[in-house]
C-alpha cells in the first residue's frame, strides 16, 4: 500500500493548524474595529446639514449658552432642536440678505419645520431623559463632546450600551458639581479660550477627550451620595428599557 | 462510508438548503423593528399626518391640566389695562438669582450682561436696524414691572416673544434682576451703607468688567437689589 500522505502535507497540515489559530482571530479583531470605527458610530463625522449652522461661531465666537437655543433641556426629557423662530430672534437682524439662511427665512415664513439631520441618536428601545443627566451634574460635553468646537455639528460618543453602562456602573467618575454643568462654559468663556481652566476641565471643555482626574472622580463619588443618585439600581435593565 | 452514500448525502439540492438555512440564520439578526418602533418621538417625522410631523398641535383653546391662566396679574402683567407696578410674588434673593441666570442666557445676548443694550448682537451685528435696548434710562427706569413682563411675553420692536422659552414665573424673576440692575448703574455712593462704602475699590469701574460681570454683579447687587425689590412690592 502506497503512502497515504505526500511529504508535501507536511507543510499544509501546519499552514491550516495556524489558520485555524489566526483566521477567528483576525475576524473577531476585525469585524469589532469595523463596528468601533467612525464608519459604524459616525464619531466625529460631521453631517451635511440644511443650513451649515456653526456652534463654533454661536457657542464659541458670541458665547450664547446652549439654553438659548435648547431651552428645554433642564425640565423635559427632550433638549429640543430650536424651531425656527428662535433661530430668527436674532437673524431677522443681521445677516438678514444671507443666501445661507434663505431655508431659515422660508421655514419662518411658511411655518414648515427646517429637516435636520440628526447627528445624536439612541435606538427606540433606549428611554433617555436629558433633565435626570442635567439635574445630577452632568456635563453636556461628558456625552456629545466639545460641541462649541464643532463647525458642522458630528457626534461626540459611540452611545454604545457598553459607554453608557461604563458611567451607570460607576457615576461618580464623571459627575461634576451642578453649577459647573454650564458654569463651566461661562468660566472657559471668561478668559481667552480655556487658559484659567484646570487641565481635566479643559479637556472637558476643549477635547473629544475628557481625562477625569483623581481629584474630580473622589469629589464625583462624593457627590454621588450628596445628590441622592441610587447607583445600585442604576444598572438595572428598566432604568433605559423602559 | 463510501464514496457513493457520502454523495448521496451532499447532493447539490440539499447543499442549496443548507446554505438558504444558513443565510436565513445570518440575517435574522439584522432585523430593525425594536430599533424603529411605530411611536412618535418629539420632532419626529410622520407619513400619517397631512403635515409630516408627528407632534400634534393642540386643538385650538385647549387648556392643560393645571394650566388655567386666569391670573391676569402673574400671566399678563397687565391689570384693568394697565401694566402692574408689583412682582405677583415675593421676591427672595434666589429668586433674583435665577432671573439673573435666565437673564444671562436670553437677554443678555443683545441686552449685555449690564443691561447697557451692548451685548454681542449689538456689537457684532454692524447694520442693526433697531440698537437693543439700555435699562438705564429714565423712561425705563420709571415703567412698572409688568412691562418689562409684557415685553419678555410678546416682543417688542425688532425683539421677538421669549415666551416659548422663558416660562411666566422665570420673566417675573428675570424683571426683578433687571431692577437690580437698574439700581446697579443709578445709584448714588451715599446709598451704600459705610461698610459697603469700604468695600469700593477706588479705581473707575468701566465697560471693561462687562464681560466678566456676570457673577461680580450678583455678589452686590444681589444684596442690595434684595432691599429695593421689598421696597417695590409696596408700590
Amino acid at each position: 500500500m502506497s503512502q497515504l500522505f505526500k511529504p508535501s502535507m507536511n507543510t499544509l497540515a501546519r499552514v491550516s493548524l495556524s489558520c485555524a489559530l489566526i483566521v477567528p482571530g483576525a475576524l473577531v479583531v476585525g469585524l469589532s474595529s469595523i463596528t468601533r470605527s467612525p464608519y459604524n458610530t459616525k464619531v466625529e463625522v460631521p453631517l451635511d446639514q440644511p443650513v451649515p449652522f456653526s456652534h463654533t461661531h454661536h457657542a464659541d465666537e458670541l458665547g450664547i449658552d446652549c439654553r438659548y437655543c435648547h431651552s428645554s433641556v433642564e425640565k423635559s426629557g427632550f433638549a429640543g432642536i430650536p424651531p425656527s423662530h428662535t433661530c430668527m430672534s436674532c437673524h431677522s437682524q443681521i445677516w438678514t440678505n444671507s443666501p445661507l439662511l434663505e431655508p431659515v427665512r422660508e421655514s419662518y415664513e411658511k411655518d414648515i419645520p427646517l429637516v435636520w439631520n440628526r447627528v445624536n441618536k439612541v435606538p427606540d428601545f433606549v428611554y433617555f431623559d436629558h433633565s435626570i443627566h442635567i439635574a445630577k451634574g452632568v456635563n453636556c460635553n461628558v456625552c456629545h463632546g466639545p460641541v462649541q468646537k464643532m463647525q458642522m455639528t458630528w457626534k461626540g460618543k459611540p452611545f454604545f450600551m457598553s459607554w453608557c453602562l461604563d458611567c451607570h456602573r460607576d457615576p461618580g467618575k464623571y459627575i461634576r458639581p451642578k453649577d459647573e454643568v454650564f458654569g463651566l462654559f461661562r468660566k472657559y468663556q471668561e478668559s481667552s479660550k480655556g487658559a484659567n481652566l484646570t487641565g481635566s476641565e479643559y479637556s472637558l471643555m476643549a477635547t473629544a477627550h475628557y481625562k477625569p482626574s483623581k481629584e474630580d472622580q473622589a469629589r464625583g463619588r462624593k457627590l454621588v451620595q450628596e445628590y441622592g443618585i441610587k447607583v445600585e439600581t442604576l444598572s438595572d435593565c428598566y432604568i433605559c428599557h423602559r | 462510508m463510501d464514496r457513493e452514500s457520502i454523495n448521496r448525502m451532499f447532493t447539490r439540492r440539499r447543499l442549496q438548503r443548507l446554505a438558504g438555512l444558513l443565510s436565513l440564520a445570518l440575517v435574522a439578526g439584522c432585523h430593525t423593528d425594536m430599533w424603529i418602533q411605530p411611536k412618535a418621538k418629539p420632532l419626529q417625522q410622520s407619513d400619517f399626518f397631512a403635515d409630516g410631523a408627528a407632534s400634534r398641535p393642540p386643538v385650538a383653546n385647549t387648556v392643560a391640566q393645571g394650566q388655567l391662566r386666569t391670573d391676569d396679574h402673574l400671566y399678563t402683567g397687565i391689570v384693568a389695562k394697565k401694566y402692574v407696578d408689583e412682582f405677583p410674588f415675593a421676591i427672595a434673593k434666589q429668586d433674583i438669582e435665577r432671573g439673573q441666570d435666565r437673564f444671562n442666557i436670553y437677554c443678555s445676548p443683545c441686552h449685555g450682561a449690564l443691561g447697557d443694550g451692548k451685548g454681542m448682537i449689538a456689537q457684532r451685528g454692524l447694520a442693526l436696524r433697531a440698537q437693543p435696548a439700555t435699562y438705564h434710562t429714565e423712561r425705563l427706569r420709571k415703567m412698572p414691572v409688568g412691562y418689562f413682563f409684557d415685553v419678555i411675553t410678546h416682543g417688542h420692536g425688532a425683539m421677538f416673544s421669549y415666551a416659548q422659552r422663558v416660562d411666566p414665573d422665570d420673566r417675573w424673576k428675570i424683571v426683578s434682576y433687571i431692577r437690580a440692575l437698574q439700581l446697579s448703574q443709578h445709584s448714588a455712593l451715599e446709598d451704600l451703607t459705610a461698610e459697603e462704602q469700604g468695600q469700593i475699590d477706588e479705581k473707575p469701574v468701566g465697560i471693561g468688567i462687562a464681560a466678566a460681570a456676570g457673577d461680580t454683579h450678583a455678589g452686590t447687587n444681589g444684596a442690595a437689589a434684595g432691599g429695593h425689590t421689598e421696597g417695590g412690592s409696596k408700590h
